[in-house]
Formats: structure tokens, C-alpha cells, sequence
């Protein structure tokens, strides 16, 4: 296999990997959960690095992915405390594992080869250099072959578990009723992250991988409201994305998974901004005209409200309206020209003054 | 390892303590803020999101110039911190999930525009990424006064919006609902945040940069109920850390000093959870141990008056195993009775006799009569 293919292959393949848990992670409200274990990971390298002194042991996987989970019971366990808000629980356990990984490394592991930065950042172009050699034989790209594997592990768990993981991610009460544990799905789960995140880094470093993780699945929640359809996204978004930067990044001779998390980037940035229901301009654009429409019936409400009451001239003097509804007068000149457009209101020798129109407009709904 | 003496006259240490200090005390004051607003991880995403302005401005620039390196973290960090806002604002995206995008795709950025410049002949970048993942001994000078000049300016427009700043905090809603402009406020809030990450990202780097926002708030949060008071603790847990790290780190060979810094602030962190005044775990397991004690006294004394109401004589004793009807005899509940038994004597509200038998006193008579007032019963 030639071995741009094989590089293309393997960034598909991780990718695919973690936009696929990648949903589970973002609608669990758990995406910082995977910055904490991407770096945390790196402690348990280090610790079964000192253990069998190799840099390919299978245990590797095994040692970064119980320090994965370890993570996240940690952080759940001073979250129990109720001291400290979740945020900020994910905050403290992963800077105290990384520092203590980082000491082990300036100490104990000076004069051999783990180099932090490789961890942190990975390089995608590397992965030929590495070949899976069984009996002789170079069956290609070892990366592709771990990697393929964690995938289908993922793909294997997400199918057989659909319908567990969305109920315990969208009813996690409900689940405990029905007799689903939510906790062994929540740690099956963060196995899994842990496992990916562990793969992943080798080929694009740990702080990348949270892109591939966050990126496509937030990218896709502003597309659609359903599940299967999410995930569908997230896939498509994920290697489009992937594909695409890789392009970039030959053209460039720049570093390819940092194009591709950029790409990620982009293409979620111009979702946000765009997307027919859920984006940004959309938004601004309906809370607008909501706001617009309350400001008025706010207004027509006070008339109405003190309509033939002792105040009724204090009240609705123009001059003095913006302290009664502490508007600023900016805000409130535009609404006022737009109740008197809609004939809501006529200003008569300075007093505002609701006409039927207006009234009826108010009771209407 | 080096003599005190030698440490204390040591030109070079000082100069890191001081930035480390200033840091410490920075950080510990936005920290506050950042913790109570729940956005503690903001630190984590605005240090990673620097590293394209800072690579963006070695490449037009071709200097390693602190002045503009910090100047390109800070503009950088400013346009991720005001997409995670937006994405936020406007959205259903939760901001954990903004913040980890922006993280890691503007670091994805920052390493292209590195790899762009390894390519370019002549360029001298080596060095730029160990401005991201910091590194405190080669603080000079001039960097620590630059600490020191912005670390002030912080804390005076802390201290110039306090009032907003403490409202924002608890309860912004009714902040804006006063008039208070709210995006405006959020919009400086997280600057100064910004501008403190980014002077922190060249001694401690971008991971313990995040560590250092949270943990001093979080330590001081467990000792006071009150914002000036946390904020005031934050800044001098911060200082400590900032202070026993560079040292520790001096006086241990081959100990880097972020991670030093991370562990002693992690350590004061502990130590608050169990031992604070009120919130502390310790407090709160010895304030449970009270009650459950005191509830236990209750319902024995309860238990015995009921037990002697079936006698003509009030004052009839009874044996301990008499008292815990309908609950099986274990060991331990015998032990609790009996300890409470214990504790009701010492009140006088019971006593004893020699065969080990237990009666109610007229004062314990009164105080079961208090009881079941006070539990909504009539008096007896």
C-alpha cells in the first residue's frame, strides 16, 4: 500500500472513531471529560513505560485507558463532594495527574526515549514509518490495524448498545427504572473514550483529538433533532473534514492532523453561523423580532394596566415612560414609532393613549 | 541540593518567585470568578487557542519578542474566547463543548502555521512552543515586570468593578435586569481572564495555567460564604503555590516548576476540602456524627418514657434490650443505645442501677415533654 493511502486510511479511520463517541460524550454534556482524560493518559503511559520499559506494549493501551477512567471516577467522586461544581472538578484532577506525569518524566525517564511533545501532538505522517510485520510478511500501516480494530470495538458497542446508550443519555431516570444500569453504560462509555483517545494520539496527539471528538458531533447537533440522524452527520462531517484537510495539508506541507482539526474548526464555525434552524444568524434574527414584539406588548400592557386608574397620567406621560419601564431611550423611541405605525397607540398633547386596534391586538393571545 | 542562604541570594530565583507570586495572586482573584461563574475551563481553551497568534505573529513578524508574542496569544485568545461566548449565546451547545472545539482547533491551527514556518529557510522558531508549554527558569527580567505592570492594571479593574462584578457573579439575570450591561461586563470579565492566562501561559504553560485558575477558588470557596473574603484567600492561596512551587522546585533537582506549582496548590486544595470550617468534609462528618447522636439520645429517652408509662410507678427500670423494640438486636445498635444511655445520664435525664437496669428522671420527663413540643406533639 503506497503510503499516502495508508496515512488517508488511518485519519479516516480515527476520525470516524471519534465521531462516533463523540455524540454520546457531547449530548452527555461530557466533552471536557475527554481533555481531561486525553492528558491524563499520559500518566499511565508513563507509568506502564516504567513497568515493561517498551513504547508498544499492548499494555500501554490498557494502563492509558484505566487512567482514562480513573479520571473520570475521580473527577466524579469530588463532584459527590458537592463542594465544587463539575467543571471545575475536571479542572483539578487532570492538571494534579499530567503535573505528576510530567515530574516522573524530567526525573525518572531522562535518558530514554518518551517525549512529551510526541504525545501531546502526534504526527499523522509518521504513521507509515511504523509497520504491522506478521511472520515476515509487511501487511502495512500498524496504526491502520490498531485503529481499525478500536473502531470496530466502538462501532460494536454503539450498535448493540443503541438503544441502552440513548436512553441513558437522554433519560438517565428513566433507564434506572427500567432496569438499565446507567453507570456500567457511563464507564463502558468512558472505557471507550479512554481506549480511542489512547489509540488516536499516537497519530494526532491528544489535544487533537478533542476536535475529532467535539467537533463533528456539535457540528451535527445544530443539523438535526434525532439520534440516528446525528450520528449519520458526525460520521459524514468527520471524514469530509478529514479528506479535506489532508488535501490541504499536502499542499501546504504543513502538519496534517492540525489541517484537519482546523477544517473541523471551519466547518463547524460556518454551521454555527448558518444553519437553516438552529444557527447564529437565524437566531439573532428571531430573538430579535421576539424581543421587538415583547418590548410592545410590555408597553401596551403598562397603558393598559393603569388605563383609568389615579396614575393613568404619570404613567403614560411620554416624557417620563422610559423610568416606568426603565428602557433606554433609544430603545424605546424605536418601539414607540412602531406601536404608532401599528396605530397601537396615538400620542395626544404628550400622553400616550391605546387605541382599539391596540387593545385588541393585546387580548388577541 | 542547595543551602537556604544560597536560594534566598539566588538573582535568578527571585526574579521567578516574583512572577510566579504575581501569578499566583492574578489568577487567584479571576479564579474566584471564573469558578463561581462556572467557567473554570475557560482557562484551559484561552491558553491552548494562543498558540496560532502567537505563531501568526513570529511569522510576520520574525522576532521572539515577548512584548509581541503576548500580543498575539492575547488576540488569539480573545477571538476563541468571543466564538466559545457566541457559540454559547446563541446556541444549544453547551459551553464545555465550545470550549473543548475551540481548544483544539485553534491549537490545530497554531500547529499548522508551526509546521508552515519549520519550512521556511533561515526562520529561527525553535523556542515558540516552549512559549506555550512554558518554562519558569527562563523568565527574565523584563518578563516579570511586564507581569507585574499588567497583573495590576487586573486587579484595579477588579477592583474598579466590584459591585458589577459580584452581582454578575450570583446572579446575572437580575443583573440585567437592573440595567447592569451584561455583555459588556462578560466581555471585560473574560478579557482580564484572557490577559492573565496568557502573562501565566510563559512560567507555568498552557496545562497548569487551567489549574492554576481553578484551584486557589476552589480551596478558597470551601472557607467562606463571602465574595470578598474567597477573593481575598484565592490571592493568597495563589501566592503560596506560586511562592512553595518555584522553591520546591529549586531545592528538588530536576523538578520542573509548573508541575511543582500544580502540586502544591492541588495539596492546599485537599486540605480545604477536608478541613474547612463548615463545608469541610471532616466538619461535615463530625456534624453528622453530632446529630445521628443526639437524635439516638432522643429517641431512648422517648423509648423509656413510653416503656415506663406501662407501670404504675413512672420510675420502673429497664434493660437495654427492652429499649430498641422492633429493631433487631445487633451489636452495634446495643452499643449505641447504651452510649446514649451513657450520655443522658451525665444529663440527668436518666439513671441507673446496680443491675444494670435504666429508669427516666423528672428532668428526663420534662425533656421528653420538650421533645414532643418541639416535634409538634402536645405538651404532657
Amino acid at each position: 500500500m503506497n503510503p499516502q493511502l495508508e496515512i488517508i486510511i488511518t485519519a479516516v479511520i480515527v476520525s470516524s472513531a471519534c465521531a462516533l463517541l463523540g455524540v454520546f460524550l457531547v449530548l452527555r454534556k461530557m466533552a471536557m471529560m475527554t481533555d481531561a482524560i486525553a492528558h491524563t493518559i499520559l500518566l499511565g503511559i508513563v507509568l506502564v513505560f516504567f513497568i515493561t520499559e517498551s513504547l508498544t506494549s499492548p499494555f500501554l493501551i490498557i494502563g492509558a485507558a484505566a487512567m482514562g477512567v480513573l479520571t473520570v471516577y475521580l473527577t466524579e467522586l469530588l463532584q459527590r463532594t458537592k463542594l465544587m461544581a463539575e467543571d471545575s472538578s475536571i479542572g483539578l484532577v487532570f492538571p494534579l495527574l499530567f503535573s505528576i506525569a510530567i515530574i516522573l518524566i524530567t526525573r525518572y525517564a531522562g535518558n530514554v526515549h518518551l517525549d512529551v511533545d510526541a504525545v501531546l501532538l502526534g504526527e499523522l505522517a509518521f504513521v507509515p514509518f511504523d509497520r504491522f510485520i506478521v511472520l515476515g510478511r509487511d501487511l502495512g500501516a500498524r496504526a491502520i490495524y490498531i485503529m481499525g480494530a478500536i473502531l470496530l470495538l466502538d462501532l460494536f458497542f454503539v450498535t448493540l448498545f443503541y438503544k441502552e446508550l440513548k436512553l441513558v443519555t437522554f433519560d438517565r431516570a428513566l433507564a434506572s427504572i427500567l432496569g438499565f444500569s446507567p453507570l456500567l453504560i457511563h464507564y463502558a462509555l468512558m472505557g471507550l473514550v479512554s481506549i480511542t483517545a489512547v489509540g488516536a494520539f499516537e497519530a494526532v496527539g491528544s489535544i487533537l483529538v478533542i476536535a475529532f471528538m467535539i467537533g463533528p458531533p456539535i457540528s451535527a447537533y445544530l443539523l438535526t433533532d434525532k439520534l440516528s440522524n446525528m450520528l449519520f452527520f458526525s460520521l459524514l462531517i468527520g471524514i469530509i473534514n478529514t479528506l479535506i484537510g489532508y488535501q490541504i495539508s499536502v499542499y501546504f506541507d504543513v502538519s496534517i492532523a492540525g489541517s484537519i482539526a482546523t477544517m473541523i474548526g471551519i466547518t463547524f464555525l460556518f454551521i454555527f453561523i448558518f444553519a437553516p434552524q438552529r444557527g447564529m444568524v437565524t437566531m439573532i434574527y428571531t430573538r430579535r423580532i421576539q424581543q421587538l414584539d415583547y418590548a410592545v406588548k410590555s408597553l401596551l400592557f403598562h397603558l393598559y394596566n393603569h388605563e383609568g386608574t389615579a396614575q393613568e397620567k404619570e404613567e403614560s406621560k411620554r416624557d417620563s415612560l422610559h423610568e416606568h419601564l426603565h428602557w433606554e431611550d433609544r430603545f424605546l423611541e424605536k418601539i414607540l414609532k412602531k406601536v404608532i405605525r401599528e396605530q397601537y397607540v396615538v400620542v395626544k398633547q404628550g400622553y400616550l393613549k391605546l387605541t382599539p386596534g391596540g387593545r385588541e391586538y393585546l387580548i388577541k393571545d | 541540593m542547595i543551602s537556604i542562604e544560597a536560594l534566598l541570594s539566588d538573582y535568578t530565583l527571585q526574579i521567578v518567585t516574583l512572577g510566579s507570586a504575581m501569578l499566583g495572586v492574578v489568577s487567584g482573584v479571576l479564579g474566584s470568578f471564573a469558578v463561581l461563574r462556572k467557567q473554570s475551563l475557560l482557562g484551559d481553551a484561552v491558553s491552548h487557542a494562543a498558540l496560532p497568534g502567537i505563531v501568526f505573529v513570529f511569522l510576520l513578524t520574525g522576532i521572539k519578542q515577548t512584548e509581541m508574542l503576548l500580543l498575539g496569544a492575547l488576540i488569539s485568545g480573545l477571538l476563541g474566547t468571543l466564538i466559545i461566548i457566541s457559540i454559547d449565546r446563541y446556541t444549544r451547545i453547551k459551553f464545555d463543548s465550545a470550549l473543548g472545539l475551540i481548544l483544539s482547533s485553534f491549537f490545530g491551527l497554531g500547529l499548522v502555521l508551526l509546521t508552515y514556518i519549520q519550512k521556511i529557510p533561515n526562520a529561527n522558531q525553535a523556542g515558540l512552543e516552549s512559549f506555550i508549554f512554558g518554562q519558569a527558569s527562563t523568565l527574565l527580567k523584563r518578563d516579570v515586570y511586564i507581569m507585574i505592570a499588567l497583573g495590576t492594571i487586573i486587579l484595579l479593574i477588579v477592583g474598579l468593578l466590584w459591585k458589577e462584578l459580584k452581582i454578575f457573579s450570583f446572579d446575572p439575570e437580575f443583573a440585567q435586569s437592573l440595567g447592569f450591561p451584561d455583555k459588556k461586563i462578560n466581555i471585560i470579565l473574560s478579557s482580564i481572564t484572557v490577559v492573565a492566562i496568557i502573562i501565566g501561559l510563559q512560567s507555568v504553560g498552557v496545562i497548569l495555567m487551567s489549574a492554576l485558575l481553578i484551584a486557589p477558588g476552589v480551596a478558597a470557596r470551601q472557607w467562606t460564604d463571602q465574595l470578598s473574603v474567597m477573593v481575598i484567600l484565592a490571592a493568597t492561596f495563589g501566592l503560596m503555590a506560586g511562592v512553595l512551587g518555584t522553591v520546591l522546585s529549586s531545592l528538588v533537582e530536576n523538578m520542573p516548576t509548573g508541575p511543582a506549582i500544580v502540586i502544591v496548590i492541588s495539596l492546599i486544595v485537599f486540605l480545604s476540602l477536608f478541613l474547612a470550617t463548615k463545608r469541610g468534609l471532616l466538619w461535615r462528618h463530625l456534624q453528622m456524627r453530632k446529630n445521628s447522636r443526639a437524635i439516638n439520645e432522643e429517641r431512648v429517652l422517648t423509648a423509656l418514657y413510653q416503656l415506663a408509662l406501662n407501670h404504675d410507678d413512672i420510675y420502673h427500670a429497664h434493660q437495654t434490650a427492652m429499649l430498641n423494640p422492633g429493631e433487631a438486636i445487633t451489636r452495634k445498635a446495643d452499643k449505641n443505645i447504651v452510649n446514649s444511655l451513657h450520655a443522658l445520664r451525665a444529663k440527668g435525664y436518666v439513671r441507673s442501677d446496680y443491675f444494670d437496669t435504666w429508669a427516666i428522671t423528672d428532668a428526663g420527663i420534662e425533656q421528653v415533654s420538650r421533645i414532643m413540643v418541639e416535634n409538634g406533639g402536645e405538651e404532657l
